[in-house]
């Protein structure tokens, strides 16, 4: 007979069980009519294991050359049992965290979650943004298809941009002048290593913070707790909260697996440097605003135009001192709904504006 | 202003200039190393794009120029066994880097990126490109034709 009293001493002794216990206990999160939006960073989370499970899946076969990526996948996608399910999981969960994620920052920013002292939290989220973007990018040219191909030459083409360092980017990105096999395994190191590793750490920084900082209570909540109008009230996070978190993961995981199955992720043809652009190209749907606005206002303009938006966007809690001060804060609500609006309408536009 | 500096902030100084020297000498060679060397042998910048009757007047091709796309055009009413009826430039548009194609019904250089117009000179007709496609030389030697960048 095992005693697993005596285990969990030995164990207690060495980790410090109860300790953990009591902490788990004790943690809350808050609970008001806008904690749904609480779900999301739970939500992003999830995805990105799910991307690190079946990216290691799909490197079981993968092979990242020019000579051989195109027919390793279209191997998963028909030979391999379930490699079309690993990698349309994979190919529709990296759409939809980016989705959350780009979701999750605009919810923390109109309830100024970022306010003092949240503001590193802010600032590490931001950057896991780009580097999500980084994923989707990176990943995006691994099948080696002909609109991977083209997409990556327009895009590492603006590293031409960067002021003094631009060609020396360009050739960093590119492994060389033009975008060849070189590119791919790049890339691919990039994808499977670099930012892997990078985003593991700041996600872990990340959600430190939030820990150490508790949940933020929007403003308007806060000051009705103050004035007596409403009770401050939380649920324990084991197991009430996280019971619901799971059940949102394996909602989400139930679209997608629906999604894998009846649409499987498309692979099209092999990337061949002799076939001119289609008409019509456009990036993946995340940079689609961006690359809009580029038709109405010069290259120069665009670039640093972003460039400068993003760090701004960045650095806005520093200045948001009314926030800070617990008051409400309608110009910054503004220009969130207007970024919101911005990126919504260009990304459409992007979509439906007939092309010359 | 001349103060003393304590033996131990002076040793720090030099340890400190000693780390961020060798910082240095440990990213040189890593910045180095992640752009490769240039390819050997391509400074030979001429390929032999095409052979002579693959192209009708009138009719554009894309070809592999060192590790991008380049395209030859032989003109409308061009004689195919003539090399100054053929052109000959770089397929890489010079606004987003899209692959151009030729197109036979406006005679012209087009990219269906954005709508870029380029005559067969190379130059810019219209759209966003910023710059003129960078021209080559064309030459047929027996069967075949090449084509060399001007500038090697
Ligand atoms: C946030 C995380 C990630 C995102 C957003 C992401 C995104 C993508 C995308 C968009 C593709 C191209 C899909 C396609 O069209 O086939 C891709 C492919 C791939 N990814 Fe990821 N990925 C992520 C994480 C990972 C991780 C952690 C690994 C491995 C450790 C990985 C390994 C691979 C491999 C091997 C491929 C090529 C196979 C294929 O194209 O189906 N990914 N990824
Ligand atoms: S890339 Fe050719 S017109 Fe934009």
């Amino acid at each position: 007979m095992v005693d697993k009293k005596k285990i969990y001493n030995w164990f207690d002794e060495r980790v410090d069980l109860k300790n953990i216990e009591k902490f788990l206990e004790h943690k809350t999160v808050p609970y008001h009519k806008h904690s749904i939006w609480y779900y999301l960073g739970g939500m992003s989370l999830f995805l990105f294991v799910l991307q690190v499970l079946t990216g290691i899946l799909l490197l079981l076969y993968y092979k990242p050359t020019a000579e051989s990526a195109y027919e390793s996948v279209q191997y998963i996608m028909t030979e391999v049992p379930f490699g079309w399910l690993v990698r349309s999981i994979h190919s529709y969960a990296a759409n939809l965290f980016i989705g959350m994620v780009f979701v999750h920052m605009f919810s923390v920013f109109l309830m100024k979650a970022y306010r003092r002292p949240r503001e590193l939290t802010w600032v590490s989220g931001a950057f896991l943004l780009f580097l999500a973007m980084g994923f989707g990018f990176s990943g995006y040219l691994l099948p080696w298809n002909q609109l991977a191909y083209l997409a990556t030459n327009v895009g590492t083409n603006f590293a031409t941009m960067v002021p003094f360092i631009g060609e020396w980017l360009l050739e960093f990105l590119r492994g060389g002048k033009e975008v060849t096999g070189a590119t791919l395994t790049r890339f691919f190191g990039f994808h499977v290593a670099v930012l892997p590793g990078i985003t593991t750490l700041l996600l872990a920084i990340h959600v430190l913070f939030v820990q150490r900082l508790g949940m933020s209570v929007p403003v308007s909540i806060e000051r009705q707790i103050k004035q007596g109008k409403a009770k401050r009230l939380s649920i324990p996070f084991v197991p009430n909260y996280l019971y619901r978190d799971m059940l949102g993961w394996v909602l989400a995981m139930g679209v997608i697996v629906l999604l894998s199955s009846l649409f499987p992720w498309e692979l099209g043809d092999k990337a061949d440097i002799l076939k001119p652009a289609p008409p019509h190209i456009r990036p993946e749907w995340f940079f689609v605003f961006m690359y809009q606005t580029l038709k109405y206002v010069p290259k120069v303009i665009g670039v640093f135009g972003f460039a400068i938006a993003g760090l701004i966007w960045i650095l806005l809690p520093f200045f948001d001192k009314k926030s800070n001060r617990g008051e409400p804060n309608r110009l910054y609500t503004i220009i969130g709904v207007f970024v919101i609006a911005y990126i919504i309408i260009l990304t459409i536009i992007g979509y439906v504006a007939p092309g010359e | 202003m001349d103060e003393k500096i304590p033996r131990r902030d002076a040793i720090n100084y030099l340890l400190g200039a000693g780390l961020v020297a060798l910082g240095g000498a440990t990213l040189y060679p890593v910045i180095r190393y992640m752009i490769p060397p240039k390819a050997s042998g391509s400074g030979t910048a001429s390929v032999s794009a095409a052979k002579v009757g693959d192209l009708k007047p009138n009719e554009g091709l894309i070809f592999k120029f060192g590790d991008a796309p380049a395209i030859l055009v032989l003109r409308p009413g061009g004689d195919p066994y003539t090399a100054s009826d053929y052109v000959a430039m770089t397929a890489v548009c010079t606004h987003l880097n899209c692959t151009v194609q030729y197109r036979t019904d406006l005679k012209e250089i087009w990219c269906a990126c954005h709508n870029g117009h380029f005559d067969l000179q190379g130059r810019v007709m219209s759209g966003p490109p910023p710059a003129p496609l960078d021209m080559y030389r064309v030459a047929i030697k027996g069967n075949e034709i090449f084509v060399t960048s001007e500038k090697a």
